[in-house]
């Protein structure tokens, strides 16, 4: 009689480093560059680091938001184009500006899990080299034609198209359900929660003067490899004032209420990051410190087709459920990456945690998740100064904290990235 | 890296009309005999049965006389450490004009001396002194490719001796010509002679192009582990360099005030030891000194000069560089010749030969050796921008008619870095095909 096999006991999983390429502005450097392009030169800049030529790893993950149908394989296809073994497995993820993080969740939880010793999980988007395809009409048309089965079945076929059926369909920073961009929709919110300009616009030079230091004092000296004569994030504006961005004027929103600029909102850009997780063992093996453990995750959804909550509010909920589990509260942290997909997406949310009728009546608690220590927020620049290529956003803060963690001696630090379709990824890191 | 000219003047036609052609040189390849035919071993000093020996061990077949009817000589190694009076000086003729009438294509001429500062006798002092002389004259009489090199012993064990002379026989000074080297007392020999630095941990700075990718590249030829350094805004290079060779990039400013730390830290955290560490990484920044402004000056000091002293002092300390280690500085013959235009980078490589010179003697009892080597013209992407016409006497005006490559450089670098090189030391060698300047 066989033996039932004794379950096997979890583990943790160690963040080794990461890498990326600078992120540039859409339709500038790297306008040329596709998906599969920026994931290589990142990948093999991780090889490099960690020296891994020639490895063969358990697994990469990894995704785009924008994606050419072409690339079904896109992360496989890359490890095929990169310098590691090419008998390391590949699978692509997509949760919109949540697929970095998702991609890592993964690597870590089958890490966690026993199932793998050590993967790389990534991201990657350009906003320029985007896929535009044939408009509904013509692709109907098309396929009908297709289909038919006689000369005449298919003249008819094609003489049902029309002159507009010609113009190409161009993916755009819509939401499907709403027809809304993400910057309407984050106005309505934040006009809601009553967050001003001033305080968007201090966010922003924020994260510009903590990106230009950290850049300063070499923290991305290790982190981050040039590519295409792009040395450094090409959004940062290191001279960056809350004076210089209060002359900017607004873009999302209406009338005086109108609050959101160029400058407190993300700019569309490309760029590609990856993240070395493995098992303790492995690092040992390889002779590789863990910069921090990926200790926990969750992800949360809000209904803001038919709700009334606001589409980028999904964190707020994940995040009071991840400090439930591992019974912290919200003030335990030494680091908060809030990804500032726009200024007023972080004040939104620190202030609906400030907020007991909001964490009493949406969130279910006895009262505030309350107020942070401001320092301790994005404290090495964030995605207003880096730039925002969906998918690479995840791996960039990982990476970044990571390293934050372990050069402070140890502590704990949270990741905050809400995502397109009113969903936020979040996770703890701990070293 | 031809330019239109070069492709000229070494086209057939070019040929047909007489324009002098350099020889395409002998290079260093792993597993290719020493030398392209029988070597000369004579003289009477106190190395010549050693060596004779030792060449027998790598089936290279070995002459004691010079021999009319046989095939011509890959190599002549001439003896003369016991020469004590000028008298004996015409055994470099006696010996050495047949032998070079016999010599191959790439052939070589390796002189063995004893180091005149070693010795006290005036007549002794003088006789071997001489040698020199004689050796720079002969290794620009000599054509197509051969080369003549001294060796000066310091001591009687044949270690040192044995590795200058099969650096000197071999494809790896294929661009060492008319030079001295100086050789300390060892009885060290390679452990694998194929991969000669395996087990090592080598770190090159300014490793993601040009002569330092090359010295990267051949190090791990040779077997040992390598960490490239260079600046993070030529990461991409850089990268692609650790990945073709599998080894690390360590991305980090070599005037970084930590930048020493942080490459014992990579180096001994990752792969358990620091036994190499090239400094090549360097820049210029040419103005005449009455146009020079402090920018210019402070830079070239700081990267290629005060960068090396600070590093030392970590890797130097307690938990880097292990006993026996080596370290190789990349000097340059305007380091010793000076160039127009270059005070502050002729001062910053000047003061790298003064370090490796003080500092060979401080880590003597550690074992650990401190060499440079002094390029000349090298073919790189950076002398392919020189003008036109101080190109072509950089690239002419030296006895081997032609430029040098950056694996010429590496390949010394390479010998200095071997286990077998323990008695080299506070040597600055230059790799210049014997150029007139700086002579």
């Amino acid at each position: 009689m066989a033996t039932k096999p004794t379950p096997r006991k979890t583990r943790r999983a160690a963040v080794l480093g990461g890498n990326r390429i600078p992120f540039a502005r859409a339709n500038g450097a790297y306008a040329k560059a596709s998906n599969q392009d920026m994931l290589t030169a990142t990948l093999d800049g991780l090889v490099a680091r960690y020296g891994l030529a020639g490895e063969r790893l358990g697994e990469v993950v990894a995704g785009a938001v924008l994606k050419h149908s072409r690339d079904f394989n896109l992360t496989r296809e890359t490890v095929l184009g990169s310098r590691l073994d090419p008998t390391t497995p590949a699978y692509d993820v997509q949760q919109a500006c949540g697929t970095g993080l998702e991609a890592a969740i993964l690597v870590a939880n089958k890490v966690a899990l026993g199932q793998i010793e050590v993967g790389i999980a990534g991201g990657v988007d350009s906003a320029s080299d985007a896929p535009i395809a044939v408009s509904e009409g013509l692709r109907h048309t098309l396929l009908a034609a297709n289909r038919a089965k006689t000369v005449a079945q298919r003249a008819k076929a094609l003489a049902g198209l029309r002159p507009g059926d010609l113009l190409p369909s161009i993916p755009q920073n819509v939401e499907p359900r709403t027809g809304l961009s993400m910057g309407q929709h984050m106005a309505i919110t934040a006009e809601r929660w009553g967050i001003t300009r001033e305080a968007q616009d201090e966010l922003a030079a924020a994260s510009h003067q903590h990106l230009a230091a950290a850049y300063e004092r070499g923290f991305y000296d290790d982190l981050v490899t040039p590519y295409l004569d792009v040395t450094r994030d090409n959004n940062l504006r290191a001279d960056s004032t809350v004076e210089k961005l209060a002359k900017l004027k607004p873009v999302f929103g209406k009338g005086e209420h109108a609050t959101m600029t160029a400058g407190n909102s993300t700019p569309l850009t490309d760029g590609a990051s990856a993240v070395l997780i493995a098992s303790e063992e492995w690092s040992r093996e390889h002779h590789l410190t863990p910069l921090a453990w990926l200790v926990d995750a969750e992800t949360a959804a809000v209904d803001y087709v038919h709700g009334d909550e606001g589409l980028l509010m999904a964190p707020a909920y994940a995040v009071p459920r991840l400090l439930a589990r591992n019974g912290l509260a919200l003030q335990d942290f030494d680091f908060y990456e809030i990804h500032e997909a726009f200024a007023a997406t972080v004040l939104t949310t620190l202030k609906a945690w400030e907020d007991p009728a909001f964490c009493r009546d949406r969130l279910g608690l006895a009262g505030a998740l309350g107020a942070i220590d401001p320092a301790k927020l994005n404290v090495n620049g964030s995605s207003l100064a880096a730039g925002h290529p969906f998918a690479a956003t995840g791996g960039r803060i990982l990476a970044s904290l990571a390293k934050g963690l372990h050069e402070n001696g140890g502590g704990r630090g949270l990741i905050s990235i809400c995502a397109a379709g009113g969903q936020g990824v979040v996770a703890i890191l701990e070293a | 890296m031809t330019d239109l000219f070069t492709r000229l003047i070494s086209s057939s036609v070019a040929k047909k009309a007489g324009v002098p052609q350099p020889t395409r040189l002998r290079r260093y390849q792993p597993g290719v005999a020493l030398c392209e035919g029988p070597v000369l071993v004579a003289g009477g000093g106190r190395f010549e049965g050693g060596l004779t020996d030792w060449l027998a061990t790598l089936a290279i077949a070995t002459q004691a006389q010079s021999d009319d009817s046989a095939d011509r000589l890959g190599g002549v190694v001439i003896d003369l450490s016991a020469a004590t009076d000028p008298t004996d000086l015409d055994q470099l003729r006696v010996i050495g004009a047949p032998a070079i009438k016999r010599l191959a294509k790439n052939g070589r001429l390796v002189v063995i001396g004893t180091d005149p500062a070693t010795l006290t006798d005036l007549a002794e002092v003088s006789t071997q002194r001489a040698l020199e002389g004689a050796v720079r004259s002969i290794a620009k009489e000599l054509r197509a490719g051969a080369t003549a090199n001294l060796v000066l012993a310091q001591g009687d064990s044949s270690g040192g001796v044995r590795s200058a002379v099969e650096f000197f026989l071999s494809g790896r000074s294929a661009y060492v010509d008319g030079q001295v080297v100086r050789v300390g007392e060892s009885t060290a020999t390679n452990p694998d002679a194929l991969r000669p630095l395996s087990g090592k941990v080598a770190v090159v700075t300014g490793a993601a192009r040009g002569i330092g990718a090359e010295i990267a590249t051949v190090l791990a030829r040779d077997g040992a582990t390598v960490v490239a350094v260079d600046i993070p805004s030529a990461g991409d290079a850089l990268a692609e360099v650790a990945n073709k060779i599998g080894g690390t990039a360590l991305q980090v400013d070599v005037t970084a005030p930590d930048a020493g730390r942080r490459i014992v830290e990579h180096a001994t955290g990752r792969h358990g030891s620091i036994d190499i560490v090239v400094h090549n990484a360097g820049i210029t920044r040419d103005k005449l000194l009455v146009n020079m402004d402090e920018s210019r000056w402070q830079s070239v000091i700081d990267v290629n000069l005060g960068s090396i002293l600070r590093m030392s002092a970590a890797i130097l300390a307690d938990g880097g560089m292990a006993d026996g280690g080596r370290i190789v500085c990349v000097a340059s013959i305007a380091g010793i010749a000076g160039n127009r235009g270059q005070s502050n980078y002729g001062a910053s490589k000047a003061g790298v030969i003064g370090l490796v010179g003080a500092l060979s003697n401080e880590l003597r009892e550690r074992g650990i050796t401190v060499n440079a080597v002094a390029p000349g013209f090298i073919e790189t992407a950076m002398t392919a921008r020189i003008p036109f016409t101080t190109r072509e006497i950089g690239r002419r005006m030296n006895s081997l008619q032609q430029g040098g490559r950056p694996v010429d450089v590496a390949e010394t670098i390479a010998w200095f870095a071997q286990p077998g090189s323990a008695a080299v030391t506070g040597q600055v060698l230059r790799i210049c095909g014997q150029s007139l300047l700086g002579a």
